[in-house]
């Protein structure tokens, strides 16, 4: 996995933030920011959903994303295509190598299938998601909730067919860095999972970074 | 129950689907939907709902990740994103039914065969996936936002190593089926326009057949409830919605 370093500094960024694991963020990156997000102690799942600012009905599309790039995983030079085939954004560096968008947000529905009926009143990221929106304003709600990226996830596809949650490839400090290719907003819930080995059970804080458009 | 043959007073209804045709339709909990890909190489673009409740609809991540699968056939389900599984796969001929490469659109369409339009082509106009979801879903009270990453029935692709996608040409031959049973009261939409990867310099999409059965409710051995312990609590779930 080709692994590419940015040059934009810290200490320049217009905003620098730490989000707790389990906690939901929304923000507004404008055409030409860069937006980086960084794992803070490693193999953190950061489940991120993108929709264009002006019209929030169009969203991130997963299918169109890898059909787009003939690849499944994402990477340094994706393009994050939206519902209407164009590109919301365009990864622009990545020192982890590799992202999920095939292994969705977790719910505490899906968890009891996933890990049994003990597990159905465990916070999950997909209740982050709606409490989010529930209190943005905007015109988005479970419909506009479908199929997210998993920033520093592991989830392989086998030849075979196969898919997996594997151990994280991901460790503290990696970072995947993005170029906004128009206003988007960006909706992150720091995924709260106890019941997957592949965060060693212990969700973690992650830091966002934004530096202007320009910047490098 | 053999797996070609539908005892005739358990077969409800038959349709025959052309290539580029679109259908839509509410089947009842443990009525299944037979799909027959007549001539080979046929593609099916297929979204399911909740007939009760259309905010419920099929969901690729939790159905790939419940059962550790990229690709559905006999003795998997398709899940909703509640915990519930709307349809699963009691028999399957093909063998491989694809669930990450979504659907084409108009533009695609057009940049891949050429334009086809109904002012020169009258009925044999060039149709699209994406257009044919629309439609159907519209007479649903459904639309864009509930577009959301389709199965295709009948198409073969799989991941390389390194993730590259690779679409298997001839995946599926004349006469495969795919038996879908209804878990829940389900709204079926599909269409039969080409898979997006399909190659093919030509527009020729397939006909399938589409036949309505009255099949029984899935028993303790039921191979897609035994497959998995993840599909025993999926059943679980689904079978507690209906108490």
């Amino acid at each position: 996995m080709p692994l590419k370093e940015s040059p934009l500094d810290p200490a320049r960024a217009l905003q620098d933030v730490v989000v707790p694991a389990g906690e939901p963020w929304l923000g507004r990156i404008a055409k030409g920011q860069f937006f980086r997000i960084v794992d803070l102690e490693g193999n953190q799942a950061v489940d991120t959903l993108f929709f264009d600012a002006e019209d929030p009905t169009e969203r991130y599309d997963a299918a169109l994303t890898i059909r787009g790039q003939g690849n499944v995983y994402l990477t340094t030079g994706t393009a994050l295509r939206s519902t209407e085939n164009r590109v919301l954004l365009t990864i622009v560096a990545d020192t982890c190598g590799r992202h999920d968008t095939l292994g969705g947000a977790c719910s505490r529905e899906s968890n009891t299938v996933r890990y049994g009926q003990h597990t159905k009143d465990m916070h999950a990221c997909r209740d982050s998601f709606l409490k989010a929106v529930a209190h943005a304003g905007l015109p988005l709600g479970k419909r506009e909730i479908n199929c997210n990226i998993n920033f520093f996830m592991n989830v392989p596809v086998t030849p075979e067919g196969k898919l997996t949650f594997e151990d994280g490839v991901s460790a503290g400090g990696k970072y995947v860095e993005m170029r906004a290719e128009r206003d988007v907003l960006c909706l992150i819930s720091n995924c709260p999972q106890l019941n997957n080995p592949c965060n060693a059970y212990n969700p973690t804080p992650v830091r966002l970074l934004v530096w202007a458009a320009g910047a490098a | 129950m053999t797996a070609t043959s539908i005892p005739a007073d358990r077969a409800l209804f038959e349709e025959l689907i052309p290539g580029g045709g679109m259908w839509s339709r509410a089947i009842r909990r443990h009525q299944t939907l037979r799909v027959v890909d007549l001539e080979g190489g046929a593609n099916v673009g297929l979204l399911l709902y909740n007939r009760d409740l259309l905010l419920e609809r099929y969901n690729m991540p939790d159905t790939l990740k419940a059962q550790h699968t990229a690709f559905l056939t006999k003795g998997r389900a398709l899940y909703s994103d509640m915990g519930r599984i709307l349809c699963s796969i009691p028999e399957d001929t093909c063998g491989w039914h694809d669930t990450i490469c979504g659907h084409g659109d108009a533009a695609a369409t057009t940049a891949r065969y050429g334009e086809k339009t109904y002012q020169q082509h009258r009925n044999e106009l060039q149709r699209n996936a994406h257009d044919d979801f629309l439609i159907e879903l519209g007479k649903w009270g459904l639309g864009k936002q509930d577009l959301v990453p389709n199965v295709n029935l009948f198409s073969k692709v799989t991941a390389d190593l390194d993730g590259t996608l690779r679409f298997h040409e001839g995946a599926s031959r004349a006469g495969s089926f795919v038996d879908l049973r209804a878990e829940m009261n389900v709204l079926v939409v599909l269409n039969t326009c080409p898979h997006p990867l399909d190659p093919s310099p030509r527009y020729a999409p397939k006909p399938v057949r589409l036949v309505l059965w009255r099949s029984d409710p899935p028993a303790a051995d039921d191979v897609c409830r035994t497959s998995r312990p993840e599909n025993a609590r999926g059943f679980l779930n689904t079978e507690r919605y209906f108490v």
